[in-house]
């Protein structure tokens, strides 16, 4: 009980201190931090309309969290999600348009499906990279988001363009059956519930069946896993696949719940904070929920800030980046015993007492 | 192609390897420094971004861009030691570490930077390499970075002192065996901050070659991943700060063919070509990398933490 306690009030603490250390920088800039406070709650929880933004960002944090918490699991630090992203939102724009989709759900799960293949292969070849190569694959995995960026904005600026995007260089738009809509009439769609779903079945995979299972045992022990004899290999590059899969899966619900087609609107940083997002849930996919939801609301918050109180649009990036490295320095307070500190100074005024009686 | 095209790109290609590795070389002097004490510092994008916006800001406030270099350098070095004093902490991975710290100096420089898009900033001087030459693209392409000689005295400086000196000996000893450091009586942590402090103070050159050199400007997109690549190019030089200057010109040569191609009207392909330096980063990775096995020159508390 005193275990799961520190493992919910420790990250709790740590967003609470980020929370204050940012009150504090801003207040530098002459803005009030309660102010500054009153109206990140107010951006993303305050009334229906926040919320609605905040879900809708809520939803591919999720998934691309579970593109790190997944790998991470098996025991891989995947930082590359934003690649994944980009790509299955591109393959999901350019299944829509080649491809003749019944224009109903059915359209619409072939596209998404398309880019989770695309993400899960991408991913996957990281991992492939580091198993049979002994590539470190968080540099990998980064490099090859440059690269998947790259071949979008080729291809959306190439081939896959829309003659008739000026401006701005997009592809076809999906056809209106393939879109994703609202759910019950409102602005939060449903990869808000695909995102949910995910979250919770890949947390019922690793808990409760034998390969999600061998996926833990092979990220806590590799040692332990070559001795039972588990496809250490299989395993590392197949959650890697899983990871890319939902990451894939967001891109293409970007395209085809908020975009329309896919530009290069797509690449808004949303692999990036799922890295964090990940860290903060601790790779729980069940975690990974309500983690998303509170950086949703503070993405949805952070344009409210620039337009009430005139703060730059990357203070939320700022936020986001001390949270991080609170998260990660609570770790040290992990194994803490907190009974022995508190208990030291009576000890001492005891062996006192003891000495002068 | 005419044959003047063919020089321009040439030309385009061996000047941008001087001005587009310039950043490349320092952040990777930094990193090997880092990684010889044995810590991976992937924050150095965050250095890298972070001190580009401070010796901008610095040369522009203060007029004078050698200022700016000082401002960006020790910004950079600020973050590095937030990095060495985290990673001090128990149970905190360097890994982790060094991705909120990309995300933390991105996140302080965009805004701490937002004022400073518009200005123009008094620039580091340039040392035309290529008097000898009538063709103006050539001229022009030669313009060198007058922080690059120093780049290159710092890998000498610092293969010299990996070898001979009191403090290079001491951080190789605390990457290749700590317990064999602390057996003698010195503070693992203590090497390995200065080591990254240090590393940061000279991956934060390279930020300030990027906003007072080329491209010569502050925005947001300033960089995109050299840092990175910079660690990568530390495993492709084998931790050695000499064989650092060649993988990082070899890089900026691979980054300039976009720009090279775009300058003579050969538009197709540009972000294609764009990706050069992180397909070539893998390509040698491949190559370079074996399963199973350390690779050659690694520290050895870096292969043993993996």
């Amino acid at each position: 009980m005193r275990e799961s306690l520190r493992e919910f009030a420790l990250p709790v603490l740590a967003i609470a201190a980020a929370l204050l250390l940012f009150g504090l920088l801003v207040s530098f800039t002459g803005v009030s931090p309660i102010e500054v406070w009153a109206i990140l709650f107010k951006g993303a929880f305050g009334d229906w309309f926040s919320w609605q933004n905040t879900l809708q960002r809520a939803a591919p944090l999720m998934l691309t969290a579970l593109c790190v918490a997944i790998p991470a699991r098996a025991g891989l630090v995947v930082i590359g999600g934003e690649g994944a992203l980009v790509l299955g939102g591109l393959a999901c724009a350019a299944v829509a348009h080649a491809l003749p989709l019944p224009a109903n759900v059915v359209g619409t799960a072939v596209a998404c499906l398309a880019g989770a293949i695309v993400g899960a292969a991408w991913i996957a070849l990281a991992g492939w990279l580091r198993q049979h190569r002994g590539i470190n694959e968080t540099i990998s995995s980064l490099l090859l988001a440059y690269i998947a960026i790259g071949i979008f904005k080729h291809l959306v600026e190439g081939v896959l363009r829309d003659p008739a995007s000026l401006n701005k260089p997009s592809t076809y738009s999906l056809d209106a059956g393939l879109l994703i809509g609202g759910i019950a009439g409102s602005d939060v769609h449903w990869g808000l519930a695909v995102g949910i779903m995910a979250c919770i079945a890949l947390g019922f995979w690793l808990r409760a069946t034998p390969s999600g299972f061998s996926v833990r045992v092979v990220g806590g022990n590799p040692r332990t896993a070559q001795l039972v004899g588990l496809p250490a290999s299989r395993l590392i590059v197949g959650a890697c696949a899983i990871g890319g899969a939902c990451a894939g899966v967001a891109g293409a619900v970007e395209v085809a719940a908020v975009h329309t087609n896919a530009n290069a609107s797509l690449i808004a940083g949303y692999g990036y904070a799922g890295i964090l997002v990940a860290f903060i849930a601790r790779h729980n996919p069940l975690a990974i929920i309500p983690v998303a939801i509170l950086f949703g609301g503070f993405g949805a918050a952070g344009s409210m800030l620039q337009r009430r109180l005139g703060l730059p649009d990357a203070s939320v990036l700022v936020l986001q980046g001390i949270a991080f490295v609170l998260i990660l320095a609570s770790e040290g307070l992990r194994t803490v015993d907190w009974k022995r500190v508190g208990a030291r100074p009576l000890q001492r005024l005891r062996l006192v007492q003891k000495a002068s009686a | 192609m005419t044959a003047d095209q063919w020089i321009a790109l040439l030309a385009g290609i061996v000047g941008g390897a001087l001005r587009v590795g310039a950043p490349f070389l320092f952040v990777s002097l930094g990193e090997c420094l880092t990684e010889k004490s044995g810590r991976i510092n992937l924050g150095l994008e965050g250095v890298l971004v972070l001190s580009a916006m401070a010796s901008f800001g610095g040369a522009y406030l203060t007029g004078s861009p050698w200022l700016g270099v000082l401002i960006g350098a020790s910004a950079g070095a600020l973050l590095a030691l937030l990095h060495g004093l985290l990673c001090s902490i128990e149970r905190v991975n360097d890994v982790a570490t060094g991705i909120a710290l990309m995300l933390l100096g991105t996140g302080l420089a965009f805004y701490l930077g937002k004022p400073l898009i518009q200005p123009q900033a008094p620039q580091i001087p340039a040392i035309p390499l290529g008097d000898w030459s009538d063709n103006a693209a050539v001229r022009a392409a030669l313009q060198v970075n007058a922080l690059v000689p120093i780049g290159i005295v710092l890998a000498l400086l610092m293969g010299w002192g990996f070898a001979r000196t009191r403090f290079g000996l001491l951080v190789r000893l605390a990457g290749d065996s700590a317990s064999a450091a602390r057996a003698l009586g010195y503070s693992v942590s203590g090497i390995r901050i200065a080591a990254t402090t240090a590393g940061g103070f000279i991956a934060g050159l390279g930020g300030a070659s990027l906003t007072l050199f080329y491209p010569g400007s502050w925005n947001e997109g300033i960089s995109s991943g050299q840092g990175l690549i910079a660690v990568a190019l530390v495993i492709f030089a084998r931790w050695s700060p000499l064989r650092c200057v060649g993988a990082a010109l070899l890089f900026g040569g691979a980054g300039a063919i976009g720009p090279a191609l775009q300058s003579i009207g050969i538009g197709w392909g540009y972000h294609l070509f764009n990706t050069v330096p992180y397909v070539l980063t893998l390509v040698i990775l491949y190559l370079s990398c074996s399963p199973g096995k350390v690779a050659a020159g690694s520290p050895g508390e870096l292969s043993s933490a993996r």
